[in-house]
């Protein structure tokens, strides 16, 4: 019987060793550690053998049958293994095939060049003061230190609105900067305390107009951005300081800023800050029309008319103002040559942005 | 304006200085250089100095002052010369085809040899006969038969101007064999003058500049004047009707001119700052005007002596006359308005004052006496005038600055004498002077509170009144306990005087700034430490208005659309396109633009939707789908008052809902249901509770057109439009789109929202199909549905819209895919079922429903 189950543990291995799939191993479990197998035959022919000779062949059954459990655990493992590995060998992609396209959205270009000096002059105390489009002649221009046909003027021509007012000084127009809400927020703000109005530290951006024809360097409509601060020990020096400082933000920390003097109606002194251009270092390029500098905005101390009209006495109060076309920037940074672009909204355009 | 550097150093020595170095520091003082064209003078060696350049320099041992002392005709050429040139070493012979030689060919030596520009073989110069500016190197050829190597020179090949008609005659004086660059070498700055800088549009004013930025002295002129014969006080009378509209006029007469073409240096000067040079009369008033700044007019003495046959000439100045016709010398007649002030005799008008004369007393090749005027014009005036009739001149761009009336007394003088200099002409003794309306000088204290507090330096009131005086401010030593202001604080004022070539100097807190401009500038902005701000951070108040909308801009992007921003001004009619064909049109009042640039620019927006349709059809050929969003203005008039300006949301979307991949060949379109998938994604980020009940609106399909509100106040509408109104778009695919009030929605947005726990426990997931009239809204079942589940019921998904025979016709089958949850423990499916035969109960009961087998 021994000798049996020594032949019936070798026959089955042998078998096993020739098996190569799945269908196979499983005929052969049947055949080999089924119910009606060989080995377990033996089990139930137990019944027949001596006294002495039982638990020897009882044992030697068992343990054949724990191999043969056993070398069929192995080999079924085996032949998965090589199943997998011959699925994942056939399972090759194209990583080259284009993902496939989702419908991606997108802030439009001006919003996020905003949004990035908005952030900058943020973290720097600026809060935003947002104020209308249309304007009074009066906060365009008069409270501004610019009286009708001033020569200040002509340096920004001006879409006026048609409201059949016949005094100039009572005209509507579209705003030509920014700085009427200068004027707005010096005068919401010294309202809340006339006798000693609350210091000022804000940006005032917003979408302003001029009498232009559209061309690939002149726009009827572009963003600007200025800064107002007021206060009782603000100083030119303050001014060149603080808009140094943005400038490094904006445009990396070994940004160069120039001053030189310029004239606005509503600051004095009146500066001009260039920055080296960022993109020949300052050795000069078409970019920066061989300058090496590029204009990048206005500045000044706030004019005393101007804080006069605001509600702030000249004599107490001193404060610095400055302004800024961030499309242009924008056209600086990303090499954009042909203005019209921004508002085109040309979807192939926009889309590069992200 | 246009200044040679040549002529700056006559009143200022800076003839050591690079060009660029004047150029910097007159850029950094406020007289921005836009440009620098060189006209002989060594271009920089290194290019960082920061300017635009131009031109050429002329070598040295190359081009040289020479002289020619006959013009013989070439032997085989009948339009070439063939010139005897002596080059202060050698004669040469040298080809020309130069026109203005003809008039001396053949006749020998000449009495009087002419001085020319001569250009050696190798130099390097402009090519005459290009187009633009192209350089070239003189080579040695020969022209019919006859050797050239060298040439005589037009000022086009040396690049002083365009003129390249014929050769340069230079003075008799020029001496021969000096290089040329010594003899007139120069260099053109091209000088923007700021608004403020009235008193710079001139060589004195930018050579005052550079004496008070480098504390050299100023060389100002003189104005002794040698007189003879009658004088002028007793031919001319002057009235002046208005004085605030001239508060100065002086006149001036110089007889027996001789009109002639002016000194060649005079006429190079004039052609290098872009100025005709026409003759020794009118070119003193040109060159005056540009050495001074005072401009000046001249008329023919004896014509006006004939008008008055014989009388005294009276002058006077008023405005004009509604109707009043004026011939300017440009030969056009003016229609005259009350704004323009005329210059005028016994019988009218003689010039528009201060921009331009009278053609009938113009000076003319014929004139034998001049009567000079100069005068001080309010620029106010002037400014209207010339804007009036587009007439942009020289004198009207001084005048329009505001010239002090001082000035008019030195331009007088400096031009008579320059007029007798050049025309041979006597000045006659007195000049007269009506003088109504002086400025009063501008006087301020300055102490050195006051440069700290703007400035935040120190500087000494001694180095003060050092840098105001060389600016010519007048400033009172020692200083003075100040007037206003803290006497105990230790504080001395300086008292200064703004001098009377400035008008923009004004008085009390503004005058100081006025001065501490001038003091900046001439401290050096560069100089002055940059500093953190000291001040307290003021109290910080946010834009929550701003904040808000940007959460809209951002939700939107995420959810896939595309931000576009348009212009603001458009037309009517663009707009109408947001109708169909018929539809009637709302009387929308619009802001108007009283100067459009275009008529299809001529009004301010009613609507963002149609500015963003319009971009949608701009692209409609760039893309498979358009998924668009804007956010912005709108403009409602208000009469007298400022418009309203309240802020809109629009949205369009067109085209394939998924765009196209290499392995699914999705063609469905968007509809409906995106666009309100997207708002309702939006609401919910915003955390606002909308409902939808169906709408009307002309532009909109009549059956997908919805409204969004929030309890009862609306917050726009949205849909597919009408198929006519996407037509007018350039659409015939479904056009979705939406206009919302973004004012509405962003009053709307909630303070806070609290978050709800989320169960640990097992759901319980059930579908339920109803079967209900195809008229119910499905919004009416599934809100029955979560009333009726109450807490237990975590979610109702409608996950299928069925119609088929087997319904009945008129019926619809909505099924819904339900989760229950408790957030207490675990439901059992007795605790399920109950809840769903409440819900199929109340479906039964109220809607009409029947449960779907
Ligand atoms: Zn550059």
């Amino acid at each position: 019987m021994l000798e049996k189950l020594n032949e019936i543990e070798k026959a089955a291995l042998e078998s096993l060793a020739a098996i190569a799939d799945e269908a196979a191993l499983e005929a052969w479990r049947v055949a080999n550690v089924g119910r009606s197998s060989p080995v377990m035959s033996v089990f139930s022919q137990m019944g027949a053998l001596s006294k002495e000779e039982r638990p020897l062949v009882g044992q030697r059954a068992n343990q054949v049958k724990l191999a043969l459990e056993a070398a069929f655990a192995e080999k079924q493992s085996a032949l998965k293994q090589a199943a997998l590995q011959q699925s994942l060998a056939s399972e090759r992609l194209d990583i080259s095939l284009p993902g496939r396209p989702l419908r991606a959205g997108g802030l439009h270009p001006a919003t996020q060049n905003l949004r990035r000096i908005l952030a900058i002059l943020a973290e720097m105390g600026f809060q935003v003061y947002t104020s209308r489009e249309v304007e009074s002649d009066e906060y365009n221009f008069q409270l501004l230190n610019i009286p009708p046909y001033h020569p200040a003027r002509e340096m920004q021509d001006t879409f006026y609105i048609d409201t059949g007012a016949s005094d100039e000084a009572e005209r509507q127009v579209l705003r030509t900067h920014t700085s009427p809400g200068q004027i707005r927020a010096m005068r919401q703000f010294s309202a809340e305390n006339p006798e000693n109005p609350p210091e000022i530290r804000i940006a005032l951006p917003g979408m302003v107009y001029r009498f232009e024809q559209i061309t690939a360097r002149s726009e009827v409509q572009f963003n600007q951005v200025e800064g107002l601060v007021v206060g009782k020990n603000i100083t030119f020096g303050d001014l060149k300081g603080t808009l140094a400082e943005f400038v490094r933000r904006m445009f990396g920390r070994g940004a160069k800023t120039r001053f030189r003097a310029s004239y606005f109606p509503f600051t004095e002194p009146s500066a001009e800050m260039d920055v080296e251009c960022f993109v020949c270092g300052g050795k000069g390029c078409g970019v920066c029309k061989k300058s090496g500098w590029l204009e990048i905005l206005g500045c000044g101390m706030v004019h005393p008319v101007v804080l006069q009209n605001g509600g702030y006495d000249p004599q107490k109060y001193t404060g610095f103002a400055f302004g800024m076309g961030p499309e242009r920037q924008l056209m600086l940074r990303h090499k954009i040559e042909d203005i019209r672009y921004i508002w085109g909204n040309d979807l192939r355009f926009l889309e590069q942005f992200g | 304006m246009k200044l040679p550097i040549s002529w700056i150093n006559e009143f200022v020595d800076i003839k050591d200085l690079p060009v660029v170095e004047v150029a910097r520091l007159l850029t950094s003082a406020g007289l921005e250089i836009d440009d620098i064209r060189f006209a002989g003078l060594p271009l920089p060696e290194r290019d960082d100095h920061g300017f635009k350049v131009s031109g050429i320099a002329w070598e040295r041992e190359k081009l040289v002052v020479a002289e020619i002392r006959a013009v013989e005709p070439h032997p085989n050429a009948d339009r070439l010369t063939l010139c005897e040139l002596f080059d202060g070493e050698t004669v040469h012979s040298v080809l020309t085809g130069a026109p203005n030689l003809y008039p001396f060919k053949g006749q020998g030596k000449l009495p009087k040899p002419l001085k020319v520009a001569y250009a050696k073989e190798g130099a390097t110069i402009y090519d005459g006969h290009a187009e633009g500016l192209v350089l070239t190197t003189l080579k040695r050829a020969k022209i019919r038969g006859v050797d050239s190597y060298s040439m005589v020179c037009s000022e086009k090949e040396l690049g002083i101007s365009d003129e390249h008609e014929g050769i340069i005659f230079l003075d008799d004086d020029a001496p021969a064999g000096m290089p040329l660059a010594d003899y007139m070498g120069d260099a053109v700055l091209e000088i923007s003058i700021l608004p403020n800088q009235a008193r710079n549009t001139s060589v004195l004013g930018i050579a005052r500049e550079l004496a008070a930025l480098t504390g050299r002295a100023l060389k100002k002129p003189t104005y002794e004047l040698a007189t003879s014969g009658a004088a002028l006080t007793g031919l001319v009378k002057l009235e002046i009707s208005t004085p605030e509209l001239n508060p100065r006029f002086m006149l001036g007469l110089i007889r027996n001119v001789e009109i002639a073409p002016s000194p060649a240096w005079v006429q190079r000067r004039l052609r290098l700052c872009g100025i005709r040079a026409i003759n020794n009369v009118v070119d003193a008033t040109n060159y005056t005007m540009l050495e001074i700044g005072e401009p000046l007019h001249a008329f023919d003495y004896d014509v006006l002596a004939a008008r008055t046959s014989g009388g005294k000439v009276v002058i006077s100045t008023r405005a004009a006359r509604p109707g009043e016709k004026l011939t300017t010398l440009d030969g056009v007649e003016r229609n005259l308005t009350e704004n323009n002030v005329l210059v005028c005799d016994a019988r009218g008008a003689l010039s528009l004052a201060g921009v331009m004369g009278g053609a009938e007393s113009e000076v003319t090749a014929s004139s034998h006496s001049i009567l000079l005027e100069a005068a001080a014009w309010n620029f106010i005036n002037i400014r209207k005038t010339a804007n009036q009739h587009n007439l942009p001149s020289e004198a009207s761009y001084r005048f329009s600055r505001g010239i002090h009336p001082a000035l008019a007394e030195a331009g007088l003088k400096r031009c008579l004498y320059w007029m007798a200099q050049w025309s041979g002409g006597q000045i006659a003794p007195g000049i007269v002077d009506n003088y109504p309306l002086p400025p009063q000088p501008a006087s301020v204290e300055i102490c050195p509170s006051d440069i700290r507090r703007a400035l935040g330096i120190e500087i000494p009131l001694e180095k003060v009144k050092d840098m105001l005086e060389r600016l010519e401010f007048t400033c009172a030593w020692p200083p003075t306990s100040p007037d206003v202001g803290d006497s105990t604080s230790g504080d001395v004022g300086l008292r200064v005087t703004a001098p009377p070539i400035r008008l923009d100097i004004g008085a009390g807190v503004i005058g100081v700034a006025d001065v501490m401009e001038e003091i900046a500038r001439l401290y050096g902005y560069d100089n002055i430490p940059e500093t953190r701000l000291a001040d307290p951070l003021p109290p910080q108040r946010g834009n929550p208005a701003l904040e808000a909308e940007n959460r809209v801009r951002d939700s939107l992007a995420r959810l896939g659309l595309q931000e576009i921003i348009t212009y603001r001004m458009t037309a009517p009619e663009a707009e109408n396109k947001l109708l169909p064909p018929g539809a009637p049109r709302p009387s929308l009042e619009y802001v108007t633009l009283a100067n459009p640039i275009a008529p299809e620019k001529r009004v301010l927006r009613r609507s963002v939707l149609a500015s963003a349709l319009a971009i949608a059809e701009k692209n409609a050929r760039q893309r498979e789908s358009l998924a668009l969003y804007e956010i912005g203005a709108v403009y409602i008039p208000q009469g007298k008052d400022l418009p309203l300006e309240p802020r809109r949301l629009a949205i369009v979307l067109n085209g394939k809902r998924y765009p196209a991949a290499w392995d699914a060949k999705v063609g469905v379109k968007l509809d409906f249901y995106d666009l309100k998938g997207i708002l309702e994604a939006l609401m919910t980020s915003l955390h606002l509770g909308v409902t939808y009940a169906p709408a009307e609106h002309p532009a909109f399909h009549p059956g997908k057109c919805a409204a969004a509100l929030l309890g009862s106040t609306p917050l726009g509408v949205f849909g597919e439009l009408h198929p006519q109104v996407a037509e007018n778009y350039g659409f015939n695919t479904p056009l979705l789109a939406a206009d919302f009030d973004l004012e509405a929605i962003l009053a709307a947005l909630p303070g806070g929202y609290p978050i709800e726990p989320v169960s640990e426990y097992p759901p319980i997931l059930e579908d339920i199909a109803v079967i209900v009239d195809e008229a119910l809204p499905a919004d009416r079942v599934e809100a029955l549905i979560r009333q009726t589940g109450g807490k237990l019921l975590e979610s109702a998904r409608l996950f299928d819209v069925f119609r088929g025979e087997q319904l009945g016709a008129g019926k619809k089958s909505l099924a819904y895919a339900l989760v229950y949850r408790s957030p207490e423990g675990t439901l059992t499916d007795k605790d399920a079922a109950g809840i769903r035969s409440r819900i199929i109960k109340r479906l039964e009961r109220e809607l009409d429903a029947k449960l779907r087998g």
